[in-house]
């Protein structure tokens, strides 16, 4: 006897369009499960294996409590998740990003699908634990997994605090952040003085300051690198929009500019991911795509670097 | 790259919102507020049927009606819309509240403010940039392509307000009032100008024109007084 067919409300409707949205990230019938399986890293020392690609939410979910761009927001993360995402970044810093994100993970119900990477951003110390408080309820999850110091604002008193939430179970990585190049020997001091789980910076295939000292040192001292900025918000992409991509791409199963330079950062050997941000499913599906074989070798990375600037 | 000093950023690198969103606030704040528009639009044009012929009654009923529009944005627009996108807008409020107790206090006592009847250069600048603020610049977001469910009307949204506001002070006297009631709106202007202007937004020389224009009229040389 067939089983009556439970109501449909409002909200199982929405989560059935945002599957079915989530069900098209996937490639075609031929290599479906392997495909949608993005290759992680390991954060050095915590047995966490993220995968390579991440969503950052700098700008692009920061769209105020408007309905419209909120469900376009979270299709873009359900679309993430279906490709095999995990790691998300915000800040207190990004207007209303962190409530978008809580909204869309409560819709999804993906609380327990997201590692959820935040920061603190405050010059006093002593407003941190506030503020984090108040970030935790936005995103709606039990605790953070990544904490990080935002542009090293107050550094020393936060990693204090996050160090004692760390002990008491309160969060289960630290970190520090900085961008666009800017303060990088006060990076290497705290990366050499203070145990760190991760740090994130500014690296891409032109902004490659971090080659020199600090990449090094992450692996040295076993830190995760999170590399922010792969596109320079957009730019990258607009100086090589309408420049064909030499035909040597293919090599690593490249068909985009965006995916050339994502396989250049995540092929680093310190980088663990990567985590550009955008508000289009179709290019969170193109991202993650990105974290498959072939990657690139070191000859390959040289010769992708030298192709753009030359450019 | 390298280094951490403040100027080596770019506004783009400061901007927290796309101009998708940017529109967005505008488009909800219409809808949200619909029909108040209109209410908006008749007010402003008694406001400026009242500057074209200028008393002390008709002065201060403008300064009032400005120091309410004021209060308004600050609450509906400023507090509701803007600040949720943009951390900085929680220190703008503070100064749009003052501008109305500015408006208050400036037009209402001690004599308040008055404006010249006989015409001047200073008083048709001043009087274009209010007709300008209340009749074309919500018609500017045509030029977006956002059309008119995204239009900035006066008295709803602060662009228009800050250029009317400079309308009247860019005429009134006494000098020294002002130039305070200046201020404010003149920041106000220049934030908008940065705001478009690193979103690409094709209007954003109108709140910069728009302060000029204020600037060259109140520098204006005084007309002698007819008879």
């Amino acid at each position: 006897m067939a089983q009556p067919l439970p109501p449909l409300s409002r909200r199982r409707l929405l989560r059935g369009l945002l599957a079915a949205a989530a069900v098209t990230a996937l490639p075609s019938p031929g290599g479906l499960a392997r495909a949608a399986e993005p290759l992680t890293r390991e954060l050095p020392g915590t047995g966490e294996a993220l995968p390579r690609v991440g969503l950052g939410s700098w700008i692009t979910f920061n769209v105020g409590d408007d309905p419209v761009l909120r469900e376009e927001c979270t299709a873009v993360m359900a679309a993430f998740f279906a490709a095999g995402g995990r790691l998300i970044d915000s800040s207190p810093m990004y207007g209303s990003s962190q409530a978008t994100i809580g909204h869309a993970l409560e819709r999804l119900e993906a609380v327990d699908r997201v590692y959820a990477a935040d920061k603190v951003w405050t010059s006093s110390p002593a407003e941190g634990p506030a503020q984090i408080e108040a970030s935790r309820q936005a995103w709606g999850v039990p605790r953070f997994d990544l904490l990080q110091v935002h542009n090293l604002l107050g550094w020393e008193g936060h990693l204090e605090t996050l160090q004692a939430m760390k002990a008491a179970g309160e969060v289960r990585h630290l970190g520090i952040t900085t961008s666009h190049g800017r303060r990088h020997e006060e990076v290497e001091r705290i990366m050499r003085r203070v145990p760190l789980d991760c740090v994130q910076l500014t690296y891409n295939i032109v902004d490659r300051e971090a080659e020199s000292r600090l990449l090094p040192l992450a692996r040295e001292r076993g830190i995760g690198v999170i590399a922010n900025r792969p596109f320079q918000r957009k730019r990258l992409i607009r100086r090589l929009a309408g420049k064909p991509l030499p035909p040597w791409a293919a090599e690593i199963n490249t068909t985009t500019w965006a995916q050339f330079i994502l396989k250049f950062i995540i092929s680093h050997p310190a980088i663990t991911c990567a985590i550009p941000a955008t508000t289009r499913v179709d290019h969170v599906r193109e991202n993650l795509a990105a974290a498959r074989e072939p990657l690139p070798d070191d000859a390959m990375r040289r010769r992708m670097a030298d192709h753009v600037r030359g450019l | 790259m390298g280094g951490g000093a403040w100027w080596s950023y770019r506004p783009e690198d400061l901007l927290m919102f796309s101009p998708r969103v940017y529109a967005r606030l505008f488009e909800l704040h219409n809808q949200a507020l619909w029909p108040a528009q209109l209410l908006a639009l008749a007010l402003g044009g008694m406001a400026l049927v009242v500057l074209l012929r200028p008393g002390p009654r008709g002065t201060r009923l403008v300064a009032m009606l400005l120091a309410v529009a004021w209060a308004f944005v600050a609450w509906a627009f400023l507090w509701q819309r803007y600040a949720p996108i943009h951390w900085g807008i929680a220190y703008v409020i503070p100064l749009f509240g003052l501008q109305a107790l500015l408006l208050v206090a400036l037009g209402s006592l001690g004599g308040g403010l008055r404006l010249p009847g006989h015409w001047s250069v200073r008083r048709g600048l001043a009087l274009g940039l209010f007709a300008y603020a209340l009749a074309l610049h919500p018609l500017t977001a045509l030029a977006t392509g956002r059309g008119l469910s995204g239009a900035e009307v006066i008295g709803l949204t602060p662009d228009p307000l800050a250029m009317a506001t400079l309308g009247l002070a860019a005429a009134a006297e006494p000098a020294r009032r002002a130039w305070l009631l200046l201020l404010i709106p003149v920041l106000w202007c220049l934030l908008s100008w940065l705001t478009l202007d690193t979103l690409g937004d094709r209007r954003a020389w109108l709140p910069l024109l728009a302060v000029i224009v204020a600037l060259a009229a109140r520098l204006w040389p005084r007309a002698p007084s007819p008879g």
